[in-house]
Order: C-alpha cells, then sequence, then structure tokens
C-alpha cells in the first residue's frame, strides 16, 4: 500500500511537470494577443512594449522562460508575476482560493444531504409518487444552465433584487475570518446553485446502483437472516451502493477546485479561482493560467489519489501493489 | 404434529408479458427432524415456494395465496416484522451461489455475529466466541483466525460451510437448503452433504433440500417431492421414489441419470423438449407435451392422490393405472421415459 501511494505521488508530479509544459506550448503555439502590448497600454510606442517585453523575460527563447518558471517554482514556491497586475501569481492564487473551497466544500455538504435520502428512498420506493416526482425534478434540475439557475434564484431571493428579498445576492461574499453568519448566508444561494445539478446526478446515481444491489443474493440473505429491512438497506444495501459514489465524488470535488465552479462564481460576482484564471485568460496573462492551471492539476490528481485509497478502505476485495 | 405445514400455495408473479403462475397449488408438510427433499428442473417453482414460506418473495408485484402452518402460526399470513423474527431464527435459509450470498465488504465473523445478534441478547465477545465456535462446528479449520477473514479469502466449500454456520447461529428447528451443492466442485459437494447429514443428526433439525440433482437428493432424504412447472407431481418416501416411481416425469428423472454400475448408453438419455412456460402453461397436466404416454384424459389435471392400496402416502398426478406404469417404466431394463417416436 505505501509502496502504492509513494509511486503514484510520484507519477503525480511529473505529471504535474507535463501539464506545465503543455500549457506554456498552447500559450506560444496559439498566441492570443501579446501579453507586453496589453501590459503597456492603448497608447504605448513600439520601444516602450519592448523594454516591457524585455522586463517579462518574453524576448527570451521558449525554453529558456519554461527553465526559469520551473527553477523558480521548485526552489522557491513561485509562480511568478502576473503581467497585469505585477502580484505575485501565489499570493493571487492564495487570496482566492478560500472563496473556491467555501463554494465547493458547503455545495458538497449540500448535494449530498440532498442525494442521499432522494436516492435511497427512491430506489427503495421504486417506481412510487415519490420516485417519479423526484426523478423527473432531478432531470430538470441537471438539464438547467447554472447561469440561468443562478439568475432565477436572485430573481426570487436576493435582497436586493429579489421578489422575496430572503438572501444576500451577488457581490455579498465575505470571507469566513469576518463573521461565519454573514459569510454562510451569503453563500447560501451560490451554494444551492452549485449542487443543484450534482444532487441531481448523484440522486439518480445512487438510485439506480441501490436498485442493483439490491437485487444481490447477499441482500436476500441478509432477509433470510431476519434483519429488520431498514438495516438490510442501510448496512448492506447503501454500504456497497456507495463505492462508485465516492469515485465520483472525488473526481468532481478536484474539478470544481480546479475551477469548474467559474460559472457559480460568475454569477454571484464571487472572488474565487474561477473568476481570476477567467480574467487570466481574458488578458493573456500566462502566469496566472499556468499557477491556476497547475493547481487545478494538483487537486485533481490529490483527489482521485485519495478516492483510491479510499476504495481499499471501501472495499476489501481491492488490493493495491 | 408436523412442524411445517404448506396447504395450497400459490405463487404469481405479474411481469411485462403476463402473470406467472411460478407456484400453482403446492401442499406439503415437514416433520421435527425429518429431511424432505423437493427435486425439479429449473423454474419448476422449488425455490420460489421455499423462499415464499419465509416472505423473500414479497413484492408489488407478487400474489400469494394459500396458507404455511409453522408452530401455530400461518407464514403467509404474517406481516413482515413478525416474519423477521422467524426468519434465521427458527427458520434459517442457505443458498446456491455462497460468494454471491455473503456480503463482499464485511468479515465472515462479522456477518455470523450480525445474524446471532439479531435474534439474542448477547455481547460483542460472547457472540463473536458464537461465531468462533460454529465455525468449528462446520469443519471450518483454525476458526478463531478464519473469522476475521473476507469471504473472498474463502474457497468455495468453505464459503458454504460459513453460510451453514450462519444458519445454525440460533439453532433453528428447521433449515431450507436451496441447491446448496450446485455451485460447488464435485467433491466438494459431497462434503457439504455429510456436513448437513452430520448436523441433521447432532442438532435434530428438519431440512428442506431444493435440490435439481437426485443424487443429492439420494444422500439425505427421507422423503421427496418432485415438482414440475409449479405443481407436485409425484410425493413419497426415497424409496417409494426412485423404486416405484408412479409419474412419467419422475421416470424421466430417473433414467437420466449417469449411472457408474451399468453399461454405459450410447447417448445420456434425456426427456425430449422443455418444460412449459408458466406464463402460459398448457391445459390439464403440465407434463402432457413432452409425455409420450399422453392421451384424451390428460387434457383435465390429475388430482395429486394416492393411487396405490398399499402405499396411501405415496401420491402422484397420473392418470394411468399403476399396473400399467410399472410395465411401461421399464426402457431397457431400468427405470427411464420412452423417448417419443420421432
Amino acid at each position: 500500500m505505501l509502496r502504492y501511494i509513494v509511486r503514484r505521488v510520484l507519477w503525480g508530479i511529473g505529471l504535474l511537470f507535463i501539464v506545465s509544459a503543455v500549457i506554456f506550448l498552447i500559450f506560444y503555439a496559439f498566441p492570443s494577443g501579446d501579453p507586453a502590448v496589453a501590459r503597456a497600454g492603448r497608447l504605448a510606442t513600439p520601444e516602450e512594449i519592448q523594454r516591457i517585453r524585455e522586463t517579462l523575460g518574453l524576448d527570451q527563447p521558449i525554453y529558456v522562460q519554461y527553465w526559469y518558471y520551473v527553477r523558480d517554482l521548485i526552489l522557491h514556491f513561485d509562480f511568478g508575476y502576473s503581467y497585469e497586475s505585477n502580484a505575485p501569481v501565489r499570493e493571487l492564487i492564495f487570496d482566492r482560493l478560500p472563496a473556491t473551497i467555501s463554494l465547493v466544500s458547503g455545495a458538497v455538504v449540500l448535494w449530498l444531504l440532498a442525494a442521499f435520502p432522494v436516492g435511497i428512498i427512491s430506489a427503495v420506493k421504486q417506481r412510487s409518487a415519490f420516485d417519479r416526482t423526484t426523478m423527473v425534478t432531478t432531470l430538470a434540475l441537471y438539464s438547467a444552465p447554472v447561469f440561468w439557475l443562478g439568475l432565477v434564484l436572485l430573481y426570487l431571493f436576493a435582497d436586493d433584487i429579489g421578489q422575496f428579498p430572503i438572501f444576500p445576492g451577488q457581490g455579498a461574499y465575505t470571507p469566513i475570518s469576518s463573521g461565519v453568519g454573514h459569510w454562510a448566508s451569503a453563500l447560501i444561494l451560490p451554494w444551492i446553485v452549485l449542487a443543484g445539478a450534482s444532487a441531481a446526478i448523484y440522486a439518480r446515481y445512487l438510485r439506480s446502483s441501490l436498485i442493483d444491489v439490491m437485487g444481490e443474493d447477499y441482500i436476500r440473505t441478509a432477509r433470510a437472516k431476519g434483519l429488520g429491512e431498514r438495516r438490510v438497506i442501510m448496512r448492506h444495501g447503501v454500504r456497497s451502493a456507495i463505492t462508485p459514489i465516492v469515485t465520483l465524488l472525488g473526481i468532481d470535488i478536484g474539478l470544481l477546485l480546479a475551477g469548474n465552479a467559474i460559472l457559480t462564481e460568475s454569477v454571484f460576482n464571487i472572488p474565487g479561482v474561477g473568476r481570476l484564471v477567467f480574467t487570466a485568460i481574458d488578458r493573456s496573462d500566462l502566469p496566472v493560467i499556468q499557477g491556476v492551471v497547475l493547481f487545478g492539476a494538483f487537486f485533481i490528481i490529490t483527489f482521485s489519489l485519495i478516492v483510491d485509497i479510499a476504495y481499499a478502505y471501501l472495499d476489501p476485495r481491492v488490493r493495491y501493489a | 404434529m408436523s412442524l411445517l405445514q404448506v396447504s395450497d400455495l400459490q405463487v404469481r408473479f405479474e411481469t411485462e408479458d403476463g402473470t406467472v403462475k411460478a407456484v400453482d397449488g403446492v401442499s406439503f408438510e415437514v416433520d421435527a427432524g425429518e429431511a424432505l427433499g423437493i427435486v425439479g428442473e429449473s423454474g419448476c417453482g422449488k425455490s420460489v415456494a421455499n423462499l415464499t414460506i419465509l416472505g423473500l418473495t414479497r413484492g408489488q408485484n407478487t400474489t400469494v395465496s394459500g396458507s404455511a402452518m409453522f408452530e401455530g402460526e400461518d407464514l403467509i399470513a404474517t406481516d413482515t416484522e413478525q416474519l423477521q423474527r422467524v426468519r434465521g431464527n427458527e427458520i434459517a435459509m442457505i443458498f446456491q451461489d455462497p460468494l454471491s450470498s455473503l456480503h463482499p465488504f464485511y468479515k465472515v465473523g462479522a456477518q455470523l455475529v450480525e445474524a446471532i445478534a439479531v435474534h439474542q441478547e448477547i455481547g460483542r465477545e460472547k457472540a463473536r466466541a458464537r461465531a468462533v465456535e460454529l465455525l468449528g462446528l462446520v469443519g471450518v479449520p483454525a476458526p478463531e483466525r478464519r473469522v476475521d477473514d473476507y469471504p473472498h479469502e474463502f474457497s468455495g466449500g468453505m464459503r458454504q460451510r460459513a453460510m451453514i454456520a450462519m444458519a445454525l447461529a440460533n439453532d433453528p428447528k428447521l433449515l431450507i437448503a436451496d441447491e446448496p451443492t450446485t455451485a460447488l466442485d464435485v467433491t466438494t459437494q459431497a462434503q457439504i452433504l455429510q456436513l448437513l447429514e452430520r448436523l441433521q443428526d447432532e442438532l435434530g433439525m428438519a431440512v428442506i433440500l431444493v435440490t435439481h440433482d437426485l443424487g443429492v437428493i439420494a444422500e439425505i432424504a427421507d422423503r421427496v417431492l418432485v415438482m414440475y412447472a409449479g405443481r407436485i407431481v409425484e410425493q413419497g418416501t426415497l424409496d417409494e421414489i426412485f423404486y416405484d416411481p408412479q409419474h412419467p416425469y419422475t421416470w424421466g428423472l430417473l433414467g437420466s441419470l449417469s449411472r457408474l454400475d451399468r453399461p454405459r448408453p450410447k447417448r445420456l438419455p434425456q426427456i425430449r423438449g422443455l418444460p412449459p412456460s408458466l406464463l402460459s402453461p398448457p391445459q390439464g397436466c403440465h407434463f402432457r407435451p413432452r409425455c409420450p404416454l399422453a392421451h384424451k384424459q390428460c387434457e383435465k389435471v390429475p388430482p395429486l392422490e394416492s393411487r396405490l392400496p398399499e402405499a396411501p402416502a405415496h401420491l402422484d398426478r397420473c392418470w394411468l393405472e399403476p399396473e400399467k406404469k410399472r410395465s411401461l417404466r421399464v426402457v431397457e431394463d431400468r427405470i427411464g421415459l420412452e423417448e417419443p417416436a420421432a
């Protein structure tokens, strides 16, 4: 097991280098605009642009630039400076991460809390009115685009423009350090929006997984032992049905932390990582893009490793060597 | 008084294609300490009948009628909560495939402890000690170590032993074994059968052994039911069924046994055709379409009754005269079903 983890970690590190090299290559192969020009502003002279190009190191060959980047990253955990704001990328990302983590973690809790009871009850009461209703609702929920759902909720419940002004709306996010109450209330609508589609997918996934499991021979054995139906469902059925859900969850958390929460962040104007990278792409701000993508890759690699380790504990038949 | 008395049990499943009459008026009894064999081919309703006794076929699409009296209580009519007190306690059940019948994520010991704790007020330590004792009883070597293994770490035969141990957890009065040896290789089959026989003797429990294999029946059963397409077609003692079978289907089953003490036949005899679909079973005797002796009278269902004055407990469902049967059932010097002219 330990050997396996060490090997996976080494692989992960190698993968991060490959990812960073690929982003460098993409950036140069498909130039989306000269960063020096963007930085210099509209009225800059060619000399000024050239000077900026030299200060940013953009006049160096690409492999030299990549070498400097990797060297600073390894020696100083330095992700370079934003072309746009001249701030260190590491600070920019660390400033934004808490907002994204707040958004994602709350949404994950919310969607699991919603998906588990719905998935379990609709599997156990298959084809009941509850099952039919929730399955149609979930279909609608995950078909709804995030930006649309977000705008609808803002229209209905935001305290500035809402028909029922209950919750803080756009741009209300404050860090948890300045008060848990305000932090949580400002995030309620974003959590709902981000959790909506996932809650629907997880509920349906758990339902079909549990329906399969409830047809297994060992469920019949559990009933033949004289166990109560609740225990049969929870201890024998759900226990087996959650293993594929864990895989899904690990990947989803990794992806959302990597920037996939961008639509929700945009609708609610939450200063998260997704917003950061969106602006950076718009301005051809390579160091920021590079940094966010590396962080994202790091999250995805980490969570998929966590998933695989968790799997060995969830299913004793799985052994890694 | 018999331990279990099943009367006119009917089980129907609603499917998309129509109603399946899986069990069609089955009645039998099991006495305390007795071993009853139920034999028949796949889909004849033998498993469904037994699962239904424990309420394990209950569901939206199932209709059950009839009764199954066990210690003064009708298991068909009683509610599921009451049944849960009987399941695994007074009546235990083991199944065909021991690998898929044990939960893959829990240790064998934990599954045994669960079976004990659901019916007994017992501490963890004691339950675990009892689990070890049970594994030892069914012949699992080094039970105090194997109790912490997962099912996938057991061999097929050991898994079935673990299933049996689980069934014995609360000293049942009746053990229903549904094809307990089918998924095992031949030597392991013999060991498991010997184990069941020994346990039945030692613990004095009754056993219902459901199987498609007459060889297995011959090892254990005191009495035998032969089922075909949802109905009992013949019942009697082991000797009656093997030496004086009255129903042509039983002849066919006996004739298709391969025997080591006889010259090898050119090809293994078989019963022509397939069992009928239970969606639309044939009118009258269900075996009629495959029976070379079928005649006009077979369009009416023959009652399950004794046709032999000397053996009133030997029942069968065939219209033919006993004397006629005794001459018809001999094929090449042994009991068998003559193949219909092609």
